[in-house]
């Protein structure tokens, strides 16, 4: 009896562990399976490269290259601010700040993780859009720029804990090492410490990279949502993400309109996919 | 070790099953933002004056609650468009019948911040700046600064509407649409917000998001006619330009408590919630 319990058990783990891959091969089938059929009315090349997002027109103009634009330039912004800063409070966490300042600063950096992104995009509505606005001197505020300080502020805490972490696995015996030779503490940081935690800090860049790319109520609520290829971070922008989410509850079910949502699906996929797949190769490669 | 798995999926299949089967005194309505206030006030209304039923009103759009109600997730979809041959047609497919009640009017009105001098416009003007063929409020008369166009999203019967009437002005062939700079947001209130904030802006929604925070302008057919308020009577008496009916979409004629409550709608309190929450009634 108490074998058949193990056995019972230990089965359905597995088929939980399993699961997890199955679902995924699902999804992507069933995306594949939605979105390929737009490209039944729309060449894929007229799909990626088109410039005009008019889904609800007669015919429907279906050309995501603005909405491509929109998302990279949110992200870049979002990961210049977010890695400089998040990489050097990963330093003084890991390497300078004295116990106490430690246990508060990664207390507070698990709490910007909790705090929701419809809260960061409501805070960020009211408060951030309109400094933008006066400060650059703007027609509106609700810009690209908005997005990525908003965005890098979500990044921040996948950053700052997984570098720490790789900061914090560099053997002992580096740092003693280079104490050793007479290397001053910031020395022994620049020139060693970074450089040996270098792939692990790569992985976290990565992994903020990738949540940045799929946030979608943040940016929707602040970049502007206008469909234009942006000419500098200064304008308003929209995302794949978010044109997804401000879309799908009008799409009739079974419309090109429809299958494009799913097609830039798949886009977004394939973008975080790759993404996810390079920080796993820099993160094994440290191993 | 499969069997146990199956046993507990039944189980699970059948108390969810179990509990969905117990909402027949309860309708569901979805759709259009721009009625989801005049939904609740009147599902409330109602619920006070039927203590037994259950109306349970949520927002998403036009499009949505029609695809709903395609879907069959809603009973009562609430649209501030007509429904379109595409949709009639994948209802069919699915087996629905869409049926259209009118149950009030809305006049859109087009608001600027307060601290802009332009207080009034014509069609062919509101059509121009919103295309993206004006882009500078001095050409209308206001101060030299860029215009920021906002509308609402894809999914609201608004923009649809806006778009169908505005600018191409009901030729349902043109080809005219939104600048493609324009800012989509997602809702009326957010559309309140930004004009109330931003001197250069320009946006459109129902009558009922008027509030002392932004300008209405007033709106004239052509040149030589007269510049006209977005007000109930005007509205009622067909001279605002911009105004547009209300539907409720029911799955075939209504029947039973879905009956009872487009009914309640029509009624002559019904139509009194109306007047209330800003809409313009249909009946008097």
């Amino acid at each position: 009896m108490r074998k058949f319990k193990e056995f019972i058990i230990e089965k359905l783990i597995l088929i939980c562990g399993l699961a997890s891959i199955f679902f995924v091969v699902l999804i992507f089938l069933f995306l594949a399976k939605e979105g390929l059929s737009v490209f039944k009315s729309v060449t894929p090349f007229n799909f990626l490269f088109g410039k005009s997002w008019y889904p609800i027109s007669e015919p429907p103009q279906l050309g995501i290259l603005p909405l491509i634009f929109g998302s990279l330039l949110v992200t870049l912004g979002a990961a210049i601010i977010s890695i400089p800063i998040g990489v050097a409070c990963a330093v003084y966490i890991a390497e300078i700040a004295p116990l106490k300042i430690k246990e508060i600063l990664k207390a507070g950096i698990e709490l910007l993780a909790a705090i929701p992104s419809v809260v960061l995009g409501f805070i960020g509505m009211v408060t951030l859009v309109p400094w933008v606005k006066s400060t650059f001197h703007l027609p509106t505020g609700l810009t690209a720029l908005s997005g990525s300080i908003i965005l890098a502020f979500m990044a921040m805490p996948t950053i700052v804990s997984i570098a720490e972490d790789a900061l914090y696995s560099v053997p002992k015996s580096y740092k003693e090492g280079a104490f050793a030779l007479g290397a001053t503490h910031w020395q022994t940081i620049y020139r060693v410490l970074l450089p040996a935690a270098s792939s692990g800090i790569v992985a976290a860049v990565m992994l903020g990279i990738g949540r940045v790319i799929g946030e979608t109520m943040a940016v929707m609520m602040i970049t502007g949502n206008a469909a234009v290829i942006p000419q500098s971070i200064l304008v308003p922008v929209r995302t794949l993400t978010a044109t997804i989410a401000a879309e799908m509850g009008e799409a009739v079910v079974g419309s090109e309109h429809y299958f494009a949502l799913f097609a830039i699906g798949i886009v977004l996929f394939i973008m975080s996919f790759i993404i996810n797949v390079t920080a796993d190769l820099f993160l094994h490669k440290r191993r | 070790m499969f069997k146990n798995g199956l046993i507990f999926l039944a189980v699970l299949m059948f108390t969810v099953s179990a509990f969905a089967g117990n909402n027949k005194n309860s309708i569901q309505i979805k759709g259009s933002d721009t009625m989801v206030n005049l939904g609740q006030a009147w599902a409330e209304k109602y619920m006070e004056e039927n203590p037994g039923d259950f109306v349970a009103v949520t927002g998403g759009g036009s499009g949505t609650g029609l695809s709903s109600l395609i879907l069959a997730t809603c009973d009562i979809a609430m649209s501030s468009r007509n429904i379109k041959d595409k949709e009639i047609a994948l209802a069919k497919q699915k087996g629905v019948n869409p049926f259209e009640i009118k149950v009030a009017l809305d006049g859109l009105a087009v608001v600027v911040n307060p601290a802009n001098p332009v207080s009034k416009l014509t069609l062919d003007q509101l059509a121009d700046i919103f295309t993206g063929k004006i882009i500078n409020w001095k050409e209308v008369g206001g101060k030299n600064e860029k215009i920021v166009i906002l509308s609402r999203e894809v999914n609201s019967g608004t923009h649809v509407y806006f778009k169908e009437h505005v600018l191409r002005k009901g030729d349902a062939n043109g080809k005219e649409e939104f600048a493609p700079g324009a800012l989509l947001l997602s809702s009326s209130q957010a559309i309140a917000d930004e004009v109330a904030g931003n001197s250069s802006a320009i946006g459109y929604y129902g009558m009922g998001y008027i509030s002392s925070k932004q300008k209405h302008i007033d709106v004239a057919k052509d040149e030589k006619s007269e510049y006209i308020n977005p007000t109930i009577e005007n509205v009622l008496s067909g001279k605002y330009p911009i105004s547009r009916p209300l539907f409720l979409y029911t799955n075939g004629e209504p029947q039973g408590l879905i009956k009872k409550f487009v009914d309640y709608s029509l009624s002559k309190e019904g139509q009194d919630i109306v007047v209330k929450t800003d809409f313009v009634p249909i009946k008097k």
